[in-house]
This record gives C-alpha cells, structure tokens and sequence, in this order.
C-alpha cells in the first residue's frame, strides 16, 4: 500500500511543476512593464533598469523560474502593487475566511447530498425520488451568485423580524470582535512560520472563537456563514445527490444485495452495512471534484455576501493589474485543488480493499 | 382414371408487414425523443432559441436604448395585472440605467446561445486535434501534451479563466477565449480515449497498408468514434460555457456595460436585489432555464447513446 502512496506522490510532481510553470507565465504575459505599474508612470530608464536588475527580471526566463519555484518554497510571494504589503500577509487575512465558506459548504453538500441520494435511490421513482432528481437537475443549472443574492432576499429581507431571519452580509456582527490567537494565550515573540501558522489559525473566526472560548463569537461567526455556505453547496449537493442514487442503484442491483435481502438481514443493515461501502469510490469522487467547484463558488459568493476571502481580494487584484497577487493566489488555490484529489485517491485505498492489495 | 396434371396449389404467404429496420441515428433519436426529461430540456430549448431569432420582433424597445421618462428601477408593470393605465407598460421593469429589461433579457439569450456555441466549439476543435495527435503519435508527443492538459484539469476552471482574463484584459471576447482555453482538456480526453481504442484495429492496419494518411484515417475511423461522447459532453459544456460566461460578466471581468448579457445584469444589480428584486430574480432565472435545457438533453443525449440501450434495442428486432 505504501507503493500506491508513493507512485501517486511522484504523479504528483509534474502536475504541481505543471501548476507553477502556469502561474509564472501568466504574471509574464501581462501586458506592460511592472517597473511602470511599481514605480509608477514617471520612473526613469535608470530606475527601471536597476528595478528589473533588483527583481531578477534580466535573469534569463529558467533561472527566474527557478527563483520564482524556490521563492514559493519558501512561502515568500513578494509584496502587492497596490499597497506593497507583503502577499503572504494578505493570503493568511484572506485565505481562512475562503477555507471557513468552503469547509461550510462541503459539510453541508456531502451530508445532505448523500442523504437525498441515497432516500431517492432506496425509494425509486416515488414521489421522494421524483422531486429530489428535479431539485437536483435545477440546483445543477443555478448561478451560485444568484442562488446568494436570492437567499439574501429570502432570509434578510423577507424573514427579518422572524428567528429565521439570517444575516445577509459581513463575517461578524457589529459590536463583536474578537482577539488574535497570539494574544489570547501569549504567544506575541513567535516568528516566521509559527507565527504565519497562528495567524491563519487566528483569522479563522470559527476556529478562533472555539478555541478561545468565545462561545457568542462562535455562534454569530456560524449564523453569518449559513447564506454563504448553502448558496456555495447547492450545486456540489444536487450533483453528489445524483451520484448517490446512481451509484447506489447500480449496486443495489447486483446478486449479493439479492443474497442478503434473501438471507432476512435488516433492509438499513443491506443499505448501510453491504450496498453503501460499494456505492461510496464514485460518491467519493465526485465530492474530491466538487471541490474546485466549491472554491469558485466561494469566490463568487463572498462579492455577494461581502466577505473578506480570497475572492474579493483577487477581483480587485485583477482589476488593479496587481499581478502578483493573482500569481499567488491562482497557484494556492490550484495547490489545495491537487491536494484534496491526493487525498481522495488515498481514500480509494481505504474504501476498496482491492486497490490496498494491489 | 387418368392423370390430369394439377396446377400445384402454391401458397403464397404475404410477407408479413415488416419495418425497415430502424438505423442507429433513428433509434437514438427515438430514445431521445422519448426521453421525458430531455423532452423537457428540448421544450425549453426550443423557446430559447425561438426567442433569440425573432429576439427584434419580440423585444418592445432597443436592449442598450436609455428611456427617458421612467424612473430608475421600476417594477413590472402589466397593464392586463392591474398596473395603473397612466403608467408605461414594462412586463420585466426598468433597470437601473433607465432601459427596459424584458428587451435586455430577449436579446441576451442570443448572446447566451452565442456564448455556448461559439465557446465549446472552439474547445471541440482545439481539444479534438490534440487528443488526436497525441492519441496516434503516442510516446512522448502523447506524455507532453496529455500532461499539459492534467495541469490544466488541475485548476478550478473558472479560477484558471479568472486568472486568464487578468491577463488578456476584461472583455466577452477574451472571457470566451478564457472558457474556452479551459475546456480544451475534456475532449481533447475523449478524442484521445478514441485514437486508442480504434488505431490498433486491423482495419487501421489495413487503411494505413492501402495509402490511407494519418489525417484521413484520423478523419474516417477515429472522429467518429468519437462523436457519441463528444456531442454528449459538448451539450453538457454548453451549459457550462453560459454559466461561467455569467460569472466572469457578473464580476466584471466579461461583457462590458452595456451589453446585454444576463451575469452583467445581475451584477450591476447586485446592490439592487433588497429594493428592486426583480432586476435580479428574472435574469437569473433566465441564466437557469437555459442551462437547465442543456442539461436536460445532454442527459437524455448520454442515455439515449448509451450501447447498453443500443445493445437491448437491437435485440427487440
């Protein structure tokens, strides 16, 4: 088994070579000189020389390649056009934010996209069946930013004054603020990636409020991620709820669900203990897919729901030309895009016997 | 007694009344015709595309015409509903440049269909000819271009066309060629799967010993092989192509004001949905139903090419 782990490792470093090669070339494609869009409009033959001499630019494209390769190693993604502050600080404000929407709506589309396939495939062609698939096939079809915008409707202005009304935008209630980890437990002489490691862990509201025991934090951080996660896992939900009732009926109808139905065991038993273990590779697919999906919902979403993650950092990145911070984000994000596939892939070893042998 | 010959009594059984057996195209139209939710998709899709060619005729006022004489956002208005008569008639209302949006959202199903055709076409073309390369050149032509194309299914697609467009510029026509670029991987996948499957069978051989060239044996036995998958996931990628399209344009990375394209209505709006709904719901809903009639057929598409039904329909004859 450890031979299947380490052959999906080394598959691994062409693609992530392959993703950094990609991320280094847009920033070059970019139309315009960077010393103009640093220095500024006025700057002269000299400065702009010594800039690009400084930046590594007259370097031949391998060696800057090389240099922009080690740099990511080191976590070091240079300093925003706009406001020169350092990009690595701006993905640790921004990223945990994107990672809370998207943990949110991944929870919430795998529990109840499961639950709706499996209901529909156990009860084929019922009403219950009928309704979901119909759901599903719209769910599939909707814009997530209108799903947002019309969820924001329904819960902030239709539902206000009711307890179901739900917050339309903001990552906290006014009046509600909470401590950074460093200064909640001390931790103020950290440096370097223990105290980038803290940091993100302290933007993570949720995270935060939970472990520093701000148990109001907590509860308003979860109310004001509720819009945000169902508009970002409607559509994962409608495609994992297919895959389930396909999946699971393709399995239901094999001999050995026969042979246990036949034996007298429980239906939940043939369902759960012998039906979903086989039904569960493509489902789990499909969930390791859906995450991209998921991240470019959430980016989509926080511009609606007006949270600060990555997505509204990289629109406004994209419009402002501020390059690296594009370059930094487009080669995180399809990072954790390749890693959560890996980690699918392993999964296949621990839900199909046959691939641990093998 | 003599023998007289008898005219030997011939009985003749009328054929009995036979059908011309049914072709594959005739049994899979048949399927897809009798398939309820593509029945559905196809309904939708045929008012769509009735809407987009007769979008002049339908349209009461000009898409980027600024009207004078109307307030800024105003509701439906319907004369037959019970809208006061001294009021002008607008069955979608009025966005918030003063234009009508029944006529905005008419025309932006022709840059919707538009949008699909134009986007996945280009991906067939380009993704077709490089899976075929790879497919039949193999070895490390086939290692270099299928590699490029798992870095490229390794990125969120509609990331990789955001961070496209930052560096082709905002604008449709390179929010098209962004969308495009990343749909080249899925068939050029699926051309490839093809070549592999078909260029190792004696009939190959046999083309290739009689003269056949590579481009004509890819053209004659490969493409297709091909077609079923292509077309069905072609259909699906229409749907796909409209909907990241909508999100470039709703982050204003696509179509630039004022054209009418349904992602830029909504998010020039976006700000709107508390006090004017309506210049969100309908353009969203627009968004949905088409790309629901895509979906919807490239479902019934995928069963009604399925060889497993293909298989059980040739045994009934």
């Amino acid at each position: 088994m450890s031979q299947f782990f380490v052959r999906r490792l080394i598959l691994l470093l062409p693609v992530l070579l392959g993703i950094t090669f990609i991320t280094f070339s847009l920033a070059r494609l970019i139309p315009g000189d960077p010393c103009f869009a640093i220095l500024g409009e006025k700057a002269t033959p000299e400065q702009c020389q010594a800039f690009r001499e400084r930046q590594g630019l007259n370097d031949p494209i391998p060696v800057q390649f090389t240099h922009y390769l080690g740099n990511i190693l080191e976590g070091n993604f240079g300093k925003s056009l706009k406001d020169s502050r350092l990009v690595t600080d701006i993905m640790l404000e921004r990223l945990p934010m994107t990672l809370e929407v998207t943990a949110g709506a991944m929870l919430f589309s795998t529990t109840f996209g499961i639950l709706l396939g499996l209901i529909s495939a156990v009860r084929r062609n019922s009403a219950v069946d009928v309704i979901t698939m119909m759901g599903a096939n719209v769910g599939v079809s909707m814009p997530v930013f209108w799903l947002g915008l019309v969820l924001a409707y329904v819960f902030a202005l239709t539902l206000k004054g009711t307890p179901l009304w739900i917050p339309p935008s903001g990552r906290l209630s006014s009046g509600l603020t909470l401590a950074p980890l460093a200064q909640t437990y001390h931790l103020e002489n950290l440096q370097g990636p223990a105290l980038a490691l803290v940091t993100f862990f302290s933007n993570m509201v949720t995270f935060n409020a939970l472990v520093s025991g701000r148990g109001d934090v907590l509860r308003d951080a979860l109310w004001h991620l509720i819009l945000p996660c169902v508009a970002v896992g409607t559509i994962p939900l409608s495609i994992i709820a297919r895959m389930t009732r396909s999946s699971l009926l393709e399995v239901l109808g094999l001999d050995y669900i026969r042979t246990a139905r036949a034996k007298g065991l429980l239906e939940r038993t043939v369902i759960f203990k012998h039906a979903m273990s086989n039904a569960m590779l493509p489902i789990v697919t499909v969930i390791g897919l859906s995450f991209g999906g998921l991240m470019s919902g959430a980016v989509l979403t926080e511009t609606v729901f007006a949270l600060p993650g990555v997505g509204t950092q990289l629109i406004s990145a994209i419009l402002s030309r501020d390059y690296s911070v594009v370059q930094a984000f487009t080669v995180v994000i399809a990072l954790m895009f390749v890693l959560v596939n890996l980690l699918v892939d392993f999964s296949y070893a621990f839900l199909d016997p046959r691939i641990r042998l093998q | 007694m003599s023998a007289t010959p008898q005219t030997p009594t011939v009985l003749t059984v009328e054929p009995l009344l036979q059908a011309a057996p049914r072709t594959p195209l005739q049994n899979v139209l048949r399927r897809l015709v009798r398939h309820r939710s593509a029945q559905v998709g196809m309904v939708i899709l045929g008012f769509l595309i009735l809407v987009a060619v007769f979008a002049p005729v339908l349209a009461p006022y000009d898409p980027v015409k600024v009207l004078k004489d109307v307030k800024t956002r105003l509701p439906p208005c319907i004369h037959l509903l019970g809208c006061p008569a001294d009021q002008p008639e607008h069955f979608f209302g009025i966005d918030g440049n003063r234009r009508d949006l029944l006529s905005r959202i008419i025309y932006g199903s022709r840059l919707s269909l538009e949008i699909g055709v134009a986007t996945v076409s280009f991906a067939i073309v380009v993704g077709a000819a490089l899976g075929a390369v790879a497919g039949y050149a193999g070895g490390w032509v086939d290692n270099v271009i299928m590699r490029l194309m798992d870095v490229l299914l390794a990125f969120p697609s509609l990331l990789l066309s955001i961070a496209i467009v930052a560096v082709l510029g905002p604008g449709l026509i390179n929010a098209l060629l962004a969308i495009a670029f990343v749909s080249i991987p899925v068939y050029a996948r699926i051309v490839r799967a093809s070549v592999l499957q078909v260029k190792e069978q004696d009939f190959v051989a046999a083309s290739r010993a009689l003269g056949a060239s590579a481009l004509g044996i890819l053209v004659t036995h490969v493409l297709p092989n091909a077609l079923t998958p292509l077309i069905v996931q072609g259909t699906l990628g229409i749907a796909s192509a409209i909907l990241d399209a909508a999100a470039l344009s709703f982050l204003g990375l696509g179509a630039p004001p004022p054209t009418p394209e349904w992602g830029l209505m909504l998010g020039e709006e976006r700000n709107s949905v508390f006090n004017a709904p309506h210049l969100v719901f309908l353009p969203g809903i627009a968004i949905m139903l088409t790309v629901l009639a895509f979906n919807l057929i490239g479902d019934g598409l995928r069963d009604a090419l399925d060889p497993r039904l293909s298989q059980s329909g040739a045994k009934q004859h």
